[in-house]
């Protein structure tokens, strides 16, 4: 891949096809974790780690496992897999080296696993027949987007708590509207796709 | 049979898993563009739902509470699989549409929260039932939130134009954006409405 194919990858993946924004992954996290501009940022970068070393895992053993076994049908539960006992190691990695880091993450780490962006991007990547360098910064962009949006919604959220909305709409419902809002403002980034 | 009528009622109103416990967002939002796709993304994850629920309780005894997370994941994973390959099979179509979101019920939140709460706790048939109640709960949401967008958006249900020639669609409730507005109002309006009956 050229390097303006790589720029045009990582912009897209970052801003214009916005992993929460445009396509709806990893929605849990980000409406669950967002309530502190702290935990939201400790979350963004367990994402970025994890996902970035994910799509490269997912990626080798596609190619050098699956494939040549023609067992593709195999990857959801292959790839889950991975990123289940990935997750694992990552955290008894920063238990062992960085127990500051691990600290700050706490319940973090586990709950990647089920982020539907980790396993997405791992599926996208195989879709899209991205390769290796490809993949790895796919991977990581998509996440750094994602880390873009859920420090955005908590740092309005913060400010949302001395709101005065209607009743009916305290909590989950205005988290929804606020969402949909920034939504529209970065479908504003779909002219960007020039390359 | 009263359990059966209650768990009915706290699977598809006061437990909903979309509505009252905000599970499974990523498929609501994403997948709620028109009523085809919302019916066959709620039958899918129905079914994984039955399924895990029915071997999840089977082998509860089995399963060692450390690494019960991981055995469920894969057991889900396994099931799902399944789905994926039969829609691929038999609604092409469909399975298009729905894209990289069939493989993902693996990690939709519900179907983990029910085996975590319900299903390694209780019996086998109770745990069908409950599989099968929060499954319609989570397909009536979908419906529900289908049918508002598509309507609005594309003037049509099911594919059939129903509002008048002179509509002008309101095109942002199909785009990623009208998913989150939709359901923000559909909640307030739910917990308006549960707030009523109490």
């Amino acid at each position: 891949m050229s390097g303006t194919e790589l720029f045009s990858l990582a912009l897209g993946a970052i801003l214009i096809n916005n992993f929460i924004f445009s396509r709806f992954l990893g929605i849990c996290p980000f409406l669950g974790v967002s309530k502190k501009v702290e935990t939201a940022v400790g979350m963004g970068m367990a994402v970025i780690f994890v996902m970035t070393v994910a799509s490269a895992a997912t990626y080798l053993i596609n190619e050098y496992v699956l494939a040549p076994l023609s067992l593709e049908y195999m990857q959801t539960v292959a790839f889950i897999l991975v990123i289940a006992s990935l997750v694992q190691f990552v955290e008894m990695v920063l238990m062992k080296m960085m127990p500051s880091l691990y600290q700050a993450l706490g319940i973090y780490l586990p709950l990647i696993t089920t982020n539907c962006a980790v396993l997405g991007v791992a599926l996208l990547n195989v879709q899209e027949g991205y390769n290796f360098i490809g993949s790895v910064l796919f991977g990581f962009t998509a996440a750094v987007g994602f880390t873009l949006a859920i420090i955005l919604l908590a740092s309005i959220r913060e400010r949302l708590e001395f709101a005065d909305e209607p009743e009916c709409f305290k909590g989950f419902p205005i988290v929804l509207i606020t969402s949909g809002l920034l939504a529209i403002a970065f479908m504003g980034f779909q002219g960007l796709s020039i390359f | 049979m009263k359990g059966i009528g209650k768990q009915f009622k706290e699977g598809i109103l006061t437990q909903n898993p979309v509505f009252v416990q905000f599970l499974g967002m990523c498929s609501t939002l994403a997948v709620t563009i028109s009523i085809q796709n919302a019916l066959g993304m709620g039958l899918a994850a129905t079914a994984v739902l039955i399924c895990s629920n029915i071997v999840i309780s089977l082998l509860r005894k089995v399963i060692p509470a450390k690494v019960r997370i991981a055995s469920y994941i894969v057991i889900v994973a396994g099931f799902v699989t399944a789905i994926d390959l039969l829609m691929q099979a038999y609604f092409p179509d469909l399975s298009e549409s729905l894209g990289v979101f069939i493989p993902l019920i693996v990690v939709n939140c519900i179907i983990l929260a029910r085996a975590e709460a319900y299903a390694s706790k209780n019996a086998v048939f109770p745990s069908a039932v409950d599989g099968l109640t929060m499954g319609l709960g989570f397909t009536c949401a979908l419906l529900v939130m289908s049918a508002v967008r598509e309507l609005l958006g594309a003037g049509t249900l099911a594919g059939v134009q129903v509002m008048p020639d002179g509509y002008q669609p309101a095109m942002l409730l199909i785009l990623p954006a009208g998913g989150f507005l939709t359901l923000g109002f559909l909640v307030a309006i739910f917990q308006k409405i549960i707030r009523k009956g109490e």
